[in-house]
């Protein structure tokens, strides 16, 4: 371990952070909303403990080593969690409790959208926006994580992508390799992003509220700058739509985009199978969700259902987590389909969370390979994806990891649980947690104010958990990663 | 396909079964409760498709293979089950789907029912359940310890070799006839010893038939509403707890420890080790929760219901004591999560099985491992032995199948209007075998509609069969010829 | 003494050229005829040509009125057949013969008398794997060797500054540590032998060898220079029998890893240990190294059959950080290339396994031979017979023995008890005497001094 390397890039980061508390200044000082001090404080703050961490190790620069990227990856976000809680308690409003602020801007950074706040609609524009750009900031981290760093970590079946990322290819030094990938891909995040808020704007949202909801869009966020989300704007049914595209977007591998925007070939998207099975479970799930909802009279015009249906899968089995209705109080079926499919997640490469549908689209079709081989106890049967045999190693890294999350998923449960929440409450704010969905049901449906600070932090691991792909979270704790 | 030879074994086995109704028969004689006539038309019946179906295949003695191997048994239960439920559809006056449930309930020794005022109903009609019960426990140890591991489902390949008695490759029958007998005497002997341990503390011999044959079943059918706590006894809660024990042993262990009388085989053994310690954790976290939340007074009396159901729910048993649907807390839903690992393989028990969760934390753990050192070559090893490439394959398989199942079958029931916490604990209860669930099928499974009825039936049969054995049957490759 | 040595190979090769200097009758048989005529142009020694095991071979090589046969061809078979022939026809009184499988070896009643008549089995797979053992055990030393069942040790090191002793003269040593005795055996400066005195200064980059009792070897280590801490951390380079065996006796008590890159050998070993780590890769990849944490590791073993992919990768891992590289090296020459460089401790097969050999070959009741510096000197531990007629030893004190130049006793094991001698120490009968020679031409001398007179019945 590397220790020192880690501090000065932990002190780097907290350097850049602490320049994203520019714009939220720039935000209050326009609205005069007084909160500009907070920034201001937090931004000093940030700064100076960034200064003091890289002063000392500044001239340590030994190259990053695979197993250091596991801790960069997890103080990205715990530590960029916590200096990022500091405006909520500091600003006049929410002046949020230590658990709360950590709780929002955990949730903000890893894209999740469980919020404890309520009362958006009233709190000061500064603050609106800073959540917003929280989840925004965050996607850029992901896009990073989930492209270049996962894949050479070989996380959980990730060194898939290894050889097919774009950019020049160094085994074992990660930084230019990364800084090459980032860069190509921030642009397309950036590009993104200001389609979606002029798209937004053009559907009738106004400039504040499109520039928020698109940063919580194409990160695959989901805060907004409403108590009703989306509903808020139900007069403008064209904005659903807008934000059905976006969210569909980023929920595809940006790698994918970066393929297809540089050899202007709209037809790679659909040679991809991770994106082809991607589109074909968001079809079948808004189909059965849309007819149920249809033959249950939820919505009396069809066409009506339709858009709800398609709108809350969309928003869902990518993990953004925007409501337009109340879908919790929906007939429950509907709520766990969509809760079951934001298992499945966006693509991986993306800024959705879950397990990522290539590894769903490998578990199946090694599960189908397995019914095979029982079959036929002899036949050698390769999987393949798009045409490549896969190893073994890919294979069992998969099934790792989609046991690790079953048993991280039951273990946190049960931890809420024995907090004294629900079943139904407790099964939702998990799974909104470590899919990194926002929303849950029952207790956690409307906002995560209700329940007690221990569940919080157990939500905020899980959050954690959910978007460093568990593995580089478990592995931390593993004695022999320590061990020297 | 040799379906004529298939056919030929069905017909056998319906002779076979037709003879177990002949006891509950003597029972209603003897005691005159006026129900024979109830199973003397089903054993005609059962007799009479059975003697068919073998009179017109009876030449057909080709060898079995693996093919012939799934359809049997899948036969096995599902027609069997079919048959079995006809005495209750007469006797006990219940609808077909009710009647089904109830006999597939039994047959799988799940236990969940859907019958009420059992203390009023007829003797011959309990013992019958119980029995079927029992007889689905001989079913089920032949197919776990012996055609399984031959078939290769879901891992099992790996006790191939350790299993007693002749091994030849793709030829079942002589093999399973050589192991059933062996296995049989055991199953037997444990059942003789729990009647004797229940009568010795106070059963009566009626009732110590019938919750004997349903604990080393790891049924859970009993004869009163109130299940074991009827009794209110501890030496009867701790006898139940001996044997639903000892029956989510490895019945191969038992023959092994038995043939050489040496005990030193069940410590030996790794599965059975671990099934002890997971036993043992799960009833202290169960017993602590329970103090700390002051259900119970005093940590003793939270100690002996936390023990009681703990064991009743991990080998699938699904006996009560007391009502833990209602127990505070993550207690209802960690008793279900455990019922998920189930006993031991090669036993009646049900859920996923020690051996498999053991494996899959060795992976899991070997993952970890490997992306500390990514050079790492490192296969996973039960007591010492490297486990196949193909074992662990099939073991992860299996895993994905039994969440995506499910999660489907939980679907399906939510579609038909079901809550979440019931679907849940419905589905996780009859896909494990265990028998009593959360919400409104905590007590029984009469509330439910039909169709919900006969999803969680396939879902007892899915869990029984190990997924793999019906997976097998509706792939259109296994029909290609 | 008449010895035939079956199998010209590594051990074959070099235990001939140790023997021939001490005027001993050798005869050589191997199956490949170059081999046997590049040898026989530069040793006095006989070779024959053929398949070991047969008897008219083994006759043509003077069997019949042989002292000794060593079988150490590559075949276990046929080494153990040569015995079984040698005993059967020619009634040869000793025979060794070198057995690698363990499968042979896990039955001892194989090898009684009645069943296959070896008097001796030597493994060397088993000595290299103990010798490395012993130096993982004991840090900082150069060689460590065992006497009498381990009881006492003679360990070479290397002073360095900072050591208290390190400018002073050896007989500071007393005052230094008043209740542990020991007994410096020899000193190498420059790779010239001195002969160490009381006055004798010890300097920075003496090789010194001691001689003391397991329990204080640490402590009079920490004399000559900075005590190493335990090792903890060690990568094995190299899966082979050695790699496997030294992984095996490690793994309990130090975090080893094993690195081979042979995929169906790294599976197999994979399967055979418990706690170590297998890797699959190349041992000279500097990536793979570098993922391993090798700035971390206190020991790098490379124990390949490839000298120079072993040399290589030890300087690398040494580059790369690793605190200590041990090298297996085969050939002579390279032993003396690299050992003052990179590599702290070259291992040599040969002379591991020929110290062990050379215990039969001795006159007198020897029981350990250890061969030392390319086999120019050894440590021997013998045990004096007799009584004051009919021994030259036993009953007279140390100063009066007429000892050989350039000999040392270093400690007498009697009972249980371990003395370090000491000029007016007595021998008396059945002790186990243990003496360092730095000449090997002094040897014959030893071998008298220990032998019974003739009036002794």
């Amino acid at each position: 371990m590397q220790f020192s390397v880690i501090q000065r890039i932990l002190g780097l980061l907290l350097v850049m952070f602490s320049f994203t508390q520019l714009p939220p200044m720039i935000v209050s000082l326009f609205y005069t909303d007084g909160e500009l001090v907070a920034f201001f404080y937090t931004f000093a703050a940030t700064l100076i403990s960034g200064i003091v961490l890289w002063l000392p190790v500044k001239n340590q620069k030994k190259e990053l080593r695979p197993r250091d990227g596991f801790i960069v990856a997890v103080l990205f976000w715990s530590a960029l969690g916590l200096f990022g809680a500091l405006p909520f308690i500091l600003a006049v409003q929410p002046h949020a409790s230590f658990t709360n602020a950590v709780f929002e801007s955990i949730s903000g950074l890893t894209t999740t959208g469980s919020t404890i706040l309520s009362g958006l609609d009233q709190l000061p524009k500064s603050i609106l926006y800073y959540r917003q750009q929280l989840q925004w900031l965050g996607g850029m981290g992901i896009i990073v994580l989930a492209v270049a760093i996962m894949p050479m970590l070989g996380i959980g079946g990730m060194q898939l992508y290894r050889a097919e990322t774009p950019g020049p290819m160094k085994d074992n030094r990660l930084t230019p390799r990364i800084t090459e990938t980032a860069k190509a891909l921030w642009y397309i995040y950036l590009t993104l992003t200001i389609a979606c808020a002029i798209g937004y704007w053009l559907a009738g949202m106004d400039v504040f509220d499109a520039i928020a909801h698109s940063f919580a869009t194409v990160s695959i966020g989901g805060f907004s700058t409403h108590d009703a989300s989306l509903g808020y704007f139900s007069q403008h049914p064209t904005v659903e739509i807008v934000a059905i595209v976006f969210m569909l977007l980023s929920g595809a591998n940006f790698a994918l985009h970066f393929a297809v925007w540089r050899s202007r070939n709209i037809a790679l998207y659909f040679r991809d199978s991770e994106f082809k099975t991607y589109l074909t479970i968001l079809a079948v799930v808004a189909a059965v969700t849309s007819l149920y909802l249809y033959h249950m009279d939820i919505f009396v015009y069809f066409n009506r259902a339709i858009l709800h249906g398609v709108f809350e899968t969309v928003s869902i089995a990518t993990t953004t987590g925007f409501t337009t209705k109340d879908y919790y109080t929906w007939p429950s079926f509907v709520p766990v389909l969509l809760i079951f499919t934001s298992f499945v997640g966006a693509c991986a490469g993306s800024t959705g969370g879950g397990m990522k549908t290539i590894r769903f689209l490998l578990i199946i079709k090694q599960g189908i390979r397995e019914v095979m081989r029982v079959i036929h106890p002899n036949a050698v049967v390769t999987v393949k994806l798009d045409n490549k045999p896969l190893s073994d190693h890919v294979i069992s890294a998969v099934w790792g990891f989609f046991s690790a999350y079953v048993a991280i998923f039951s273990i946190i449960l049960l931890l809420l649980m024995l907090t004294g929440l629900d079943q139904v409450s407790a099964f939702s704010a998990t799974a909104a947690a470590i899919n990194n969905l926002g929303p849950g049901l029952n207790v956690v449906a409307a906002n995560f104010s209700k329940i007690s600070d221990t569940a919080k932090w157990i939500l905020i691991f899980a959050m954690l958990f959910g978007r460093l792909e568990l593995f580089s979270l478990l592995i931390l704790f593993t004695p022999s990663f320590w061990r020297r | 396909m040799q379906y004529a030879a298939v056919a030929r074994i069905l017909g056998i086995f319906l002779i076979v079964h037709s003879f177990g109704l002949i006891p509950p028969l003597l029972i209603s004689f003897n005691i005159g409760d006026g129900q024979y006539m109830d199973f003397i038309k089903p054993l005609m019946i059962t007799l009479g498709s059975g003697t068919l179906l073998w009179f017109f295949f009876r030449n057909a003695k080709h060898e079995l293979r693996r093919r012939e191997g799934f359809l049997i048994v899948a036969a096995f239960w599902l027609v069997l089950s079919a048959f079995s439920a006809l005495p209750l559809m007469i006797g006990g006056h219940l609808n077909f789907v009710d009647a089904f449930f109830e006999a597939t309930s039994a047959f799988t020794t799940t236990g969940s029912t859907v019958m009420t005022g059992l203390d009023h109903t007829a003797k011959s009609v309990l013992f019958y359940r119980s029995e079927l019960q029992w007889i689905g426990g001989m079913g089920i140890i032949v197919l776990a310890v012996a055609v399984l591991p031959l078939l290769g489902v879901g891992g099992m390949q790996l006790f191939r070799a350790e299993t007693p008695g002749p091994f030849k490759d793709e030829k079942l029958t002589p093999r399973i006839a050589h192991s059933a007998q062996h296995f049989w005497v055991i199953y037997i002997g444990l059942t003789l010893a729990c009647i004797i341990g229940y009568v010795l503390s106070g059963m009566s011999l009626f009732d110590a038939f019938v919750h004997s044959f349903s604990t080393l079943s790891t049924g859970g059918f009993s004869s009163h509403d109130a299940s074991i706590a009827y009794y209110n006894s501890l030496p009867i809660e701790i006898v139940t707890e001996v044997f639903m024990f000892l029956g989510a042993f490895n019945f191969s262990i038992h023959f092994l420890v038995f043939r050489r009388l040496n005990f030193g085989y069940y410590v030996r053994n790794p599965e059975i080790l671990t099934f002890a310690l997971i036993v043992a954790g799960s009833v202290l976290i169960v017993a602590l929760v329970l103090y700390f939340e002051h259900t119970y007074a005093s940590f003793f009396t939270a100690l002996r219901h936390s023990a009681f159901t703990t064991i009743s729910v991990i080998t699938s048993t699904g006996y009560t004591t007391q009502n833990f649907a209602i127990w505070p807390t993550m207690v209802p839903v960690f008793l279900m999560f455990i019922s998920f690992i189930g006993g031991c393989s090669g036993s009646t028990a049900g859920g996923m099985k020690v051996i498999r969760v053991m494996l899959l934390f060795k992976q899991g753990y070997r993952e970890l491992l490997q992306l500390v050192h990514p050079a790492m070559v490192r296969p996973v090893k039960i007591a010492g032995r490297p486990i196949p490439a193909a074992a662990t394959m099939g073991i992860w398989g299996f895993f994905a199948w039994y969440v995506a199942l499910f999660v489907l079958a939980m679907l399906l029931l939510m579609l038909g209007g079901m809550d979440q916490v019931t679907a849940f604990s419905a589905v996780t209860t009859c896909i494990n075998n265990m028998g009593p669930g959360l919400g409104k099928v905590a007590v029984n499974f009469r509330d439910i509609d039909d169709y919900q009825k006969v999803i969680l039936s396939f879902c007892m049969l899915i869990g029984r069969l190990e997924i793999f054995t019906l997976l097998v049957l509706i792939s259109p490759r296994f029909w290609k010829n | 003494m008449k010895i035939i040595i079956l199998g010209a190979g590594q051990v074959g090769s070099s235990l001939a050229e140790n023997l021939t200097t001490e005027a001993n009758d050798i005869t050589l048989v191997d199956h490949n005829p170059d081999l046997l005529r590049a040898l026989q142009d530069h040793l006095d020694i006989r070779t024959v040509q053929g398949e070991a095991s047969y008897p008219e071979v083994l006759a043509s090589a003077g069997a019949d009125d042989a002292d000794m046969i060593i079988a150490v061809t590559d075949s276990d078979e046929t080494n153990m057949i040569a015995c079984q022939v040698a005993y059967t026809i020619f009634h040869t009184p000793t025979k060794i013969a070198r057995v690698r499988a363990v499968e042979y070896l896990n039955h001892t009643q194989l090898f009684a008398q009645e069943a296959l008549p070896i008097d001796v089995l030597i493994s060397p797979e088993q000595l290299i794997t103990d010798n490395i053992r012993r130096l993982i055990e004991t840090p900082g030393a150069l060689q460590v060797l065992d006497f009498a069942d381990g009881q006492v040790q003679l360990v070479g090191v290397k002073a360095y500054y900072g050591g208290p002793l390190v400018g002073n003269e050896l007989r500071r040593l007393r005052e230094h540590m008043p209740n542990i005795d020991t007994r410096v055996a020899a000193i190498y400066r420059r790779n010239r032998a001195i002969i160490p005195e009381g006055h004798t200064v010890i300097e920075a980059d003496d090789e010194v060898f001691f001689i003391a009792a397991k329990k204080d070897i640490r402590a009079v280590m920490s004399e000559l220079r900075r005590v190493d801490n335990p090792y903890k951390r060690i990568i094995v380079a190299g899966g082979g029998n050695i790699g496997r065996r030294v992984a095996m006796s490690l793994e309990r008590k130090y975090q080893v890893k094993v690195i081979d890159h042979n995929a169906p050998r790294t599976q197999l070993l994979s399967s055979e240990l418990e706690s170590s780590i297998v890797l699959y890769g190349d041992a000279a990849d500097q990536d793979l190294l570098l993922e391993e944490n090798i700035e971390n590791t206190d020991v790098y073993c490379a124990l390949t059959n490839d000298d120079e992919a072993n040399i290589l990768s030890s300087m690398l891992a040494k580059r790369l950080g690793a605190r200590k590289v041990m090298t297996l090296i085969n050939r002579a020459a390279y032993v003396d290339l690299v050992q003052s460089g990179d590599i702290d401790i070259a291992i040599s097969p040969q002379q591991v396994t020929i110290g062990s050999l050379l215990t039969h070959v001795r006159r007198g009741d020897v029981v350990r031979v250890h061969s030392l510096r390319r086999g120019a000197a050894e440590a021997i531990e013998a045990v004096a017979h007799g009584d004051a007629s009919s021994s030259k030893v036993v009953g007279r004190r140390i100063e009066e023995l007429k000892l050989p130049p350039g000999t040392t006793i270093g400690a007498i094991v009697r009972g249980n008890d371990v003395i370090i001698a000491h000029h007016d120490t007595r021998i008396e009968s059945e002790d186990h005497v243990i003496l360092f020679v730095i000449n090997k031409k002094y040897i014959v001398d030893v071998e008298k001094l220990f032998q019974v007179g003739f009036t002794f019945i």
